[in-house]
């Protein structure tokens, strides 16, 4: 059996989902439930969910692809500049034109501005940057970089456990073996070193390993990771002779208060030569996340950092080949990288729309730990930034073998349950790996305030019940 | 027959794809060994000095500097060099955004420095990009995007309410009803829907199944992920994949990556580039030595060279594959560009099944379309769609997971699409815009067809088939022996030397015929007939001029 099919199983989602597609078509033919409508907090997608999306960015896209718009005053000056400027930056003053393949130049630099202020200075090379249609493409390049698809032993990479399941399968598409490593649940899902060596360890034998990926924010775990912890990871990386890969497309998403982010790049830099001259390292950041949460209009961009010059051109190629990134997204990138500022007349509303979002986000957190962790049988570590809540829950034997019974992994079974019995669509954890006996669910909590408060609410009912039937 | 279409399309590739069956990635998970080990070393780090951010920044320009770990043991390399990296990916070159592009690049920016050159701009008809030459986007296609980014709009009564009407429908079709989630992988029901709809009626009643379209990331997404799922085996059993000589560098950048066969069948210039099937058989025999081919690829109507292939033709083509069990990729991306007078785009999937069952059930056929082309030119928003048929459902549900590695395609660019194949109806209030602003761009560009082939064929030395369809013309060009020998002494290809000595003298951007391929001893460029008419002329006359002063110059 397969890392893949051992650890991520995805096809449990696909029976969820069409069990979910047939549940709702009852409801609109009126079939009695005890719910009106499911709520799918499957996927890391605020808009689906019904939050609104920046009113800023929609009205810059909406004057983008109908500069007539802009004649009126039905938008603020400062959208109008805005829209005009991102236009004059397109060939034909027309979104509708190939850009340069690493992205349109000026917003590259918007980009790599960003970057730097982010790093409080570190300084960003626009040479250094790529954007594309969202980060996930991004990944998959460089994972074509890296892995040698005709070599013997074939190339590894760490990923850890649990993840979200996309980058596991875009390695193993391009041929790369999956070398998992656990995070710690007990201590708030940190990365510990220790596991890394085992893993690289456990790899030896079988394949090459070549580069380790990590996320922070995590997905599905929502941990944060600390520098110390960050620090460690760069030493080990280097020692092992690995390229990082850093997953950061959840840095806009830290909610828990005395928290930040901090970039590997950063951290990097921080710790002086040998590490900030030599370490390669990829970093990936979207517009699909946090505030933003424009994941329909694809735009992504990834950092590199100490490439060797030489295999910089072929990244170039790689990148060329593939096309141009969809303009759109492009665009959604910039705003991300430079919003309102104080004194424009789409400041005060924007700040806001933030605002609320932010203070919004933070309560479902808080809740949600606060709920779950009352009810028995569910367990959620502290949830410091991402998307996502990533609750353990203990099921008793007697669920488990009615699980096996039908067919299911435990906590899919779970799952359908609460899909069936409360219209609640999450999703199960043995969709991005965990221990053997050990069973979570996941779900967004970048909803509005009232699905998340209706959501609790029917989580927690449906729990009381499902633990007495099966006790 | 399920069992054979499956051996056509890449056995080891589904392996490799199918979870349950792993290629030996049997790596053994030792669990329960991450306990809370306290972490002891010291995490004391060093004020960020100059030194650090230097050596942050300056990795484009420095050389990879030798390094001590720590402890002061072994000097480092770079993880990723030209040795260690994916071999494949060191097979790939992409001649349309090559160096005469970024030459021109940089000419423009010398211009705009107030640098002396013998020319005031430079003309890009290197690459098929309507918009950036100047073309207006449809009204009504943007009047939509607009209304779906900023729903506000729905209330402002200067929009054409079948414009609203669109919006209100798609939105209704997005998650949350915006178009800033995440759709199916496969695209939005509802576009896939109206897509199938529309190649019913262009097909003329044939059937289309939505479950066979697949919404995709311009058509090119489309195309390297068809490749993907069929290139497979090792040594003589490596999948080869035929394609056109000329070709569009997409095909050939793709299969190096891949490390796939590329098979070259000849289009005959001299038959206005027509495709003759003795040509393709004889490539076939050719190739079955050394590689297990397995596809077809035809462009139609014909990047680079502008023709638009007979149902005849297409006829032959379909038996050919037939008869040789090749699974036939169709890029019809230009489906609307057809000028010439009795030419007409019949798709691949038209023609199969008017051939009946013994064809349209057996023959395995994906076809592109894009939103990038034809009188839209939307480029930048990255919309297509492959149709595919008579694919084995299994083989279909690894296509379904393949592309739900990239999450989904850009759904400004799903929206677009859905406008192309559902635009205006007549009696609906943009309807009679709509259809001038077709016709215009349509009309246009038939027009810059003609008067292309027209003045180049004026030039002695420079012969030019009739620009069908497409966007393009790939006139032959006489190269006396003298610059070729120039060319030759610089590492250049004659053509190359050519189109660079031109973009130096007059400014004018095309792409040489070697970046596309050619018959030996041949030399071609390529150049997109999309300038405005009067730019056109101006770089059609200025084209004239260089050919004979370098021509005289070298002869």
């Amino acid at each position: 059996m397969s890392v893949l099919q051992e650890n991520f199983k995805q096809t449990e989602m696909t029976t969820l989902t069409e069990h979910a597609c047939r549940i709702k078509e009852m409801l609109r033919q009126g079939v009695e439930k005890p719910y009106k409508y499911v709520i799918d907090v499957s996927w890391g997608d605020p808009h689906i969910l019904g939050v609104k999306p920046l009113t800023f960015v929609r009205q810059v896209l909406a004057a983008c692809f109908y500069p007539q718009l802009m004649d009126g005053d039905k938008l603020p000056v400062d959208v109008k500049q805005r829209a005009q400027k991102l236009l004059s930056w397109c060939e034909g003053n027309s979104v509708g034109s190939y850009t340069n393949t690493p992205g349109i130049t000026e917003i590259i630099h918007c980009v790599a501005h960003f970057i730097t202020q982010r790093d409080g200075g570190v300084p960003s090379d626009p040479d250094n940057i790529w954007i594309h249609s969202g980060s996930q493409w991004s990944l998959a390049n460089m994972l074509r970089m890296l892995v040698n698809s005709e070599g013997s032993p074939r190339s590894g990479v760490l990923v850890p456990v649990p993840c979200h399941g996309t980058t596991p399968l875009s390695a193993e598409f391009l041929g790369a073996v999956v070398v998992p490593y656990f995070l710690d649940e007990e201590h708030g899902w940190e990365l510990q070193i220790e596991e890394l060596h085992r893993a690289l360890e456990s790899a030896q034998q079988v394949c090459k390993p070549v580069a380790l990926y990590v996320i922070n924010p995590g997905n599905p775990t929502g941990h944060i990771q600390s520098r110390g912890s960050m620090r460690e990871v760069i030493r080990f990386v280097l020692e092992k002779k690995l390229f990082l890969l850093a997953d950061e497309v959840y840095q806009n998403c830290i909610f828990a208060e005395n928290t930040e982010f901090v970039s590997y790049k950063r951290v990097l830099s921080d710790m002086g030569p040998p590490f900030s001259d030599t370490l390669e390292l990829a970093s990936f950041h979207s517009a699909s996340k946090g505030f933003l949460g424009e994941c329909g209009l694809r735009g992504g961009y990834v950092e590199l950092v100490n490439i060797d010059p030489p295999a910089m051109k072929f990244i170039q190629v790689l990148f060329n080949t593939s096309g141009c990134p969809p303009v759109a997204g492009q665009i959604a990138l910039q705003l991300m990288a430079d919003p309102p500022k104080p004194g424009e007349p789409s400041y005060p509303l924007y700040t806001n729309e933030i605002r609320h979002l932010s203070s919004t986000w933070l309560g479902n957190m808080k809740k949600v730990e606060k709920v779950l962790n009352q009810l028995e049988g569910f367990n959620c570590q502290p949830i410091k930034g991402g998307a996502f809540a990533f609750p353990r829950v203990h099921l008793s034997s007697k669920a488990i073998q009615k699980a096996k019974e039908v067919g299911m992994e435990p906590d899919t079974f779970y799952c359908v349950k609460l899909l069936e019995d409360a219209g609640v669509l999450v999703s199960p954890g043995c969709m991005y790996g965990q221990k053997e006996g050990i069973y979570h669910i996941r779900f967004c909590i970048l909803t509005p305030e009232d699905t998340m408060e209706e959501l609790l609410r029917r989580m927690s009912g449906f729990h009381l019940q499902f633990m007495k039937d099966f006790s | 027959m399920s069992a054979a279409r499956i051996g056509c399309l890449s056995p080891g590739k589904l392996v490799r794809l199918s979870w349950s069956r792993g290629r030996g990635d049997t790596l053994a998970i030792s669990r329960g060994c991450c306990g809370g080990v306290a972490v002891v070393r010291s995490l004391t780090s060093p004020h960020l000095s100059a030194r650090a951010m230097a050596g942050l920044s300056s990795t484009r320009c420095g050389l990879p500097k030798e390094s001590v770990t720590e402890n002061g043991a072994s000097p480092r390399g770079k993880v990723l060099t030209i040795d260690t990296m994916n071999p494949t990916v060191k097979m790939v070159e992409y001649a349309v955004r090559g160096p005469i592009v970024q030459r021109a690049v940089e000419l423009e920016k010398e211009l705009s420095e107030g640098r002396k050159k013998p020319f005031h701009e430079v003309i890009k008809a290197n690459i098929g990009d309507a918009h950036a030459m100047g073309q207006q986007p449809i009204t009504f296609f943007r009047q939509v995007l607009a209304l779906c980014s900023y729903a506000e709009l729905l209330n402002d009564s200067t929009f054409p309410e079948d414009a609203k009407s669109r919006a209100r429908r798609i939105l209704q079709s997005c998650g949350g009803h915006s178009m800033g989630s995440y759709t199916a992988s496969q695209g939005i029901d509802c576009v896939r829907w109206d897509v199938a709809r529309y190649i019913e009626q262009r097909d003329g009643g044939v059937e289309c199944d939505p479950d066979d379209i697949y919404l995709t990331t311009g058509a090119s997404d489309g195309i390297v992920t068809m490749l993907k799922l069929l290139v497979c085996g090792e040594g003589a059993a490596r999948t080869g994949v035929m394609i056109s000589i000329p070709q569009y560098p997409l095909y050939s950048a793709a299969l190096a990556e891949l490390g796939a066969v590329q098979i070259n069948y000849y289009l005959n210039e001299d038959k206005c580039w027509s495709l003759d099937i003795s040509e393709l058989q004889r490539a076939l025999e050719d190739a079955r030595r050394y590689c297990n081919p397995r596809a077809l690829c035809i462009i139609n109507p014909g990047n680079p060279t502008g023709q638009v292939q007979s149902r005849k033709c297409i006829e032959d083509v379909i038996r050919f594959a037939a008869k040789e069990r090749l699974f036939l990729m169709a890029d019809e991306v230009y489906q609307d560009n057809v000028y010439a007078e009795g030419c007409r785009f019949h798709s691949f999937k038209k023609v199969l099944f008017e051939m009946g069952p013994e064809y349209s059930n057996t023959v395995e056929l994906a076809s592109f379309h894009s939103t990038s082309k034809c009188y839209m030119g939307e480029c930048g928003l990255r919309g297509g769609y492959m149709e595919i048929i008579n694919m084995d459902n299994e083989v279909k549900a690894q296509l379904t997971k393949l592309v739900s590695v990239r999450l989904c395609p850009p759904v400004p660019g799903q929206v677009l699409m859905d406008l192309v194949v559902n635009p205006p109806r007549p009696g609906e209030p943009s309807y009679d815009r709509f259809l001038k602003e077709r016709t215009s761009t349509l009309s246009a560009l038939a027009e810059k067809a003609k008067l292309t082939q027209e003045v180049l064929n004026t030039v002695p030395g420079i012969s030019c088939n009739p620009v069908q369809g497409a966007m393009y013309s790939f006139p032959r060009i006489n190269i006396p022996e003298k610059a070729v020998k120039e060319a030759t002494e610089k590492g250049q290809e004659a053509d190359m030397f050519y189109c660079m000595r031109l973009l130096e003298e007059t400014g004018i951007c095309l792409v040489p015929g070697s970046g596309f391929g050619q018959k030996d001893g041949t030399f071609h460029f390529r150049m997109t007939i999309l300038p405005p008419a009067d730019k056109l002329k101006t770089l059609l006359s200025k084209v004239k001029e260089f050919h004979h002063k370098f021509t005289q110059q070298y002869s």
